[in-house]
C-alpha cells in the first residue's frame, strides 16, 4: 500500500433549488495514495463533478458540503480561503472539460502560464518563460515561443487543452483532478491528450483523479474505479476486478449497454430500461433498485451500505450482488 | 468514378457533392466531391472527426445547404435542381433527427403540436386523424399519448425528448432519415435505448437511414456499410463488420486504434503523434490526410487518391492501402 494523499470520509454535497434539496453527494469516502490513480464513473448528474468540486472547495456558494477532505495533511474543508488558493494550482491542480471556459480569452497564453510561475514558485520573468517554453514543449505544443504570444481562440480544442494540462502541471502538484478531460476532444485527439496525461504522471509520481462517464477511458488507465450513482459510490474496485468480477449489477448494466466496436452490427444492446432518480426526491431504497433486474422487495426498503460488503479493496453497495462471473470473460 | 454500392438502384444517390461556403475572402472546401450511394432498407453510417464535413453533407442532401456542385438523386429525383413546393413535397419522404433533442423542440410548445406540425404543414386537416396519427407514433417510440401531449419539452430528460424527435420524424411515414449524431447527446444508458429504438423503427417503418457520428461503436452497431469521411472527402467505404476487421486506409487504422477499449487487459497502444487535422480553408494538396499519415509520400502530395475497389465491396481512396 502507498502512502494516502487524499481521502474524501463521508463527503455530503446539498444543493438547495426550488424543489427542494438536492442530494448531489451523498456520503461518498475515497482515498488516493500518492503517485496513484483513481477512476471515477458515472452517468451525468450522478454527483461526479460535484465531488471533485467538494475536493476542490470550489462548490456552489449555496452548497452546503458536510464531511473531511484530508489532503497531504490537511483538512480542505476547515483552511482558510487564503491557504486553500495557496494551495490550489500548486500541490492541487485540475484540468476541467472545456478548455476554452478555463482559459482566461484575454490574456496570451504566455501571461496565464508565467502568471501561475511566479504566483507559486515565485520565479522571476525570465526563468518563468523559460520554464513555461519547456512546459509547453513537455504537452506537446509544437513552436512553444510563438505559441506564448497567442490567444487561446488561436489555438484548437486539443492545443487548448495541451495548454490547459501545461498550467496544471505548472507546479508540479501532487494531485491532479482531470474532469472530464478529453470528452469535447476528437476520438484521435482524446488518446493523444490521455497518452499525455499517463506520461506525465509517471514522470513526476502524481496522483491522479480521472472522472468520465465513458467505461473505455478508465479501463486502461487507472488503477482503481469508483463508480458513482445517484450521488453515492456504489462500487469501488481495482481497476481489473472491476471490469471482470463487478459485484454490482449497475456496473454490469452500464458495460453491458456500450456499443462494442467487436461486436456484430444491429446486435441489440441490453439497454437500462428507465432513468435515474430525482436527486431532489430521496428514495428509500437502493437507488438502483428501480431500475434493477435483480431487485427484491429488502432493496426498494432499506439503502445497502458500501462499507458493509466485500473486502477493503473491492466495495459495492448491493444485497444482491453478482456471484458468477463466466470464466469466458477472463 | 466507381460505384461503391452493390445495389443496381439505390434510394440515395449523391454524385461528386461539393459544399463550399466564404468566409471572408477566403472558401471553406466542407465537403468536396463527395459521392455515395444508399440502397433502400440499408443504413450507411458516415463517421468522421468534428469538422470534416459529415454534418454539412447531410444537410446538403436535404438542400437546407445548397451544394455547390454536383448532384444528390433520391428515388431518381435530382433535388439539386429542384425548388418551392416541389422540393418541399419530397422533403416529405425525408426526414432529419438532431444531436440535441431538447434544442430541437420548441420549448413554449406542447408534445401533441410539435409531433403534429409537420402533419398540418403537409395539409392533414382533420384533426381527429392528426390526433390519431399522433398517438400512433407516440405510442411506437415508447411514450403513452396520453401522458405526453399536454406536457411542455422541458418536463422531459434528453432520452424522452429525442424519443419526441423521432416520433416527429417518423409522423409523416417519410423513406428516409437522416439521423446527425442523434445519440452523442446522450448517456451510456440512455444512448442504448435509443439506438435499439431506431434499429427498431427502421423495421417497423421500413427505413433506409443515414447515420452521422463520430463515435465507431455506435456507428458499427446500427450500420449496414460505413463510409469514413476525413476533411471534406471520403476516405474509405464498405461493409461495417468488413471495415472494422480490415481496414485499408491508414486513418480508418487511426481511427478504431483511438477508440478506448472498456477492457483493462487492452492497454492502450501508445499513439503515434500524429497531430491535428488541418484547416478546411486550406486543405492539403493530394490526399488530404497525408499530413498526419505515417505511410505518405510524394505520390501522396502530388497525386489525390480516388476511390477505388480494396476488396469486395469495400473502397479506399489510398495510394499504399493496408490492404
Amino acid at each position: 500500500m502507498t502512502d494516502t494523499l487524499l481521502s474524501v470520509e463521508n463527503v455530503a454535497v446539498e444543493l438547495p433549488t426550488p424543489r427542494g434539496n438536492l442530494r448531489a453527494v451523498d456520503h461518498v469516502n475515497l482515498t488516493v495514495g500518492a503517485g496513484r490513480t483513481l477512476g471515477v464513473v458515472g452517468e451525468s448528474g450522478c454527483g461526479k463533478t460535484m465531488l471533485s468540486r467538494a475536493i476542490l472547495q470550489l462548490l456552489p456558494k449555496k452548497a452546503k458540503l458536510s464531511g473531511r477532505v484530508m489532503f497531504d495533511g490537511l483538512d480542505l474543508v476547515q483552511l482558510s480561503p487564503e491557504k486553500l488558493r495557496k494551495l490550489r494550482g500548486r500541490s492541487l491542480a485540475v484540468v476541467f472539460q472545456d478548455p476554452m471556459t478555463s482559459l482566461n480569452p484575454v490574456l496570451t497564453i504566455g501571461t496565464q502560464l508565467i502568471e501561475t510561475l511566479q504566483e507559486h514558485l515565485e520565479l522571476d520573468q525570465a526563468a518563468a518563460t523559460r520554464r513555461s517554453v519547456e512546459l509547453l514543449a513537455a504537452v506537446g505544443i509544437p513552436a512553444p515561443e510563438q505559441r506564448l504570444k497567442q490567444y487561446p481562440h488561436q489555438l484548437s480544442g486539443g492545443m487548448r487543452q495541451r495548454v490547459a494540462i501545461a498550467i496544471a502541471l505548472s507546479c508540479e502538484p501532487k494531485l491532479l483532478i482531470a474532469d472530464e478531460p478529453t470528452t469535447a476532444l476528437d476520438v484521435t485527439i482524446q488518446a493523444q491528450i490521455l497518452d499525455l496525461l499517463a506520461r506525465e504522471q509517471r514522470r513526476r509520481h502524481m496522483a491522479m483523479i480521472l472522472i468520465t462517464h465513458d467505461l473505455g477511458v478508465v479501463a486502461g488507465r487507472t488503477d482503481e474505479v469508483a463508480v458513482m450513482y445517484a450521488g453515492r459510490v456504489v462500487e469501488r474496485a481495482p481497476t481489473p476486478a472491476l471490469f471482470k468480477k463487478m459485484r454490482m449489477p449497475y456496473t454490469e448494466a452500464l458495460l453491458a449497454a456500450l456499443p462494442r466496436i467487436d461486436a456484430a452490427p444491429h446486435t441489440p444492446l441490453p439497454a437500462i430500461s428507465g432513468r435515474p432518480p430525482d436527486p431532489t426526491r430521496p428514495l428509500k431504497g437502493c437507488s438502483f433498485s428501480p431500475r434493477c433486474r435483480y431487485a427484491v422487495a429488502r432493496c426498494h426498503s432499506e439503502k445497502p451500505d458500501l462499507a458493509q460488503a466485500g473486502t477493503a479493496e473491492h466495495q459495492y453497495a448491493c444485497f444482491h450482488p453478482i456471484e458468477n462471473h463466466a470464466d469466458a470473460s477472463a | 468514378m466507381m460505384q461503391q454500392s452493390a445495389s443496381q438502384n439505390p434510394l440515395l444517390d449523391v454524385d461528386n457533392l461539393v459544399v463550399e461556403y466564404p468566409v471572408g475572402a477566403r472558401t471553406v472546401h466542407a465537403v468536396s466531391g463527395v459521392s455515395l450511394q444508399i440502397a433502400r432498407g440499408e443504413t450507411l453510417g458516415l463517421v468522421g472527426e468534428s469538422g470534416c464535413g459529415k454534418s454539412t453533407l447531410g444537410r446538403a442532401v436535404l438542400q437546407l445547404r445548397r451544394p455547390t456542385s454536383g448532384k444528390v438523386l433520391f428515388d431518381g429525383h435530382d433535388l439539386t435542381a429542384m425548388q418551392g413546393d416541389t422540393l418541399r413535397l419530397m422533403r416529405r419522404r425525408v426526414q432529419l433527427i438532431f444531436q440535441d433533442p431538447i434544442a430541437s423542440l420548441n420549448p413554449r410548445r406542447r408534445i401533441g403540436d410539435i409531433v403534429a406540425e409537420p402533419l398540418v404543414i403537409s395539409g392533414v386537416t382533420d384533426p381527429t386523424k392528426r390526433k390519431q396519427l399522433v398517438d400512433e407514433v407516440l405510442s411506437a417510440v415508447g411514450l403513452d399519448p396520453a401522458l405526453v401531449v399536454g406536457r411542455l419539452p422541458h418536463e422531459f430528460s434528453g432520452g424522452q425528448c429525442q424519443r419526441i424527435c423521432i416520433a416527429r420524424a417518423l409522423v409523416l411515414n417519410p423513406e428516409f432519415i437522416i439521423c446527425d449524431e442523434p445519440v452523442s447527446a446522450l448517456d451510456v444508458s440512455i444512448r442504448a435505448q435509443i439506438l435499439n429504438l431506431l434499429e427498431e423503427m427502421k423495421a417497423r417503418y421500413g427505413l433506409t437511414l443515414l447515420f452521422i457520428a463520430h463515435d465507431l461503436a455506435v456507428v458499427k452497431a446500427v450500420s449496414d456499410r460505413v463510409a469514413v469521411m476525413y476533411l471534406g472527402r471520403l476516405c474509405e467505404v464498405g461493409p461495417s463488420e468488413q471495415l472494422f476487421a480490415r481496414p485499408a486506409h491508414p486513418y480508418t487504422a487511426l481511427l478504431i486504434e483511438a477508440i478506448p477499449v472498456p477492457d483493462p487487459d487492452v492497454r492502450p497502444t501508445e499513439t503515434v503523434p500524429v497531430g491535428e487535422p488541418p484547416s478546411p480553408i486550406a486543405p492539403p494538396s493530394g490526399c488530404r490526410f497525408r499530413t498526419r499519415c505515417p505511410r505518405a509520400d510524394a505520390q501522396c502530395r502530388d497525386v489525390m487518391p480516388e476511390l477505388r475497389a480494396v476488396a469486395p465491396g469495400q473502397f479506399a481512396a489510398c495510394h499504399h492501402p493496408l490492404i
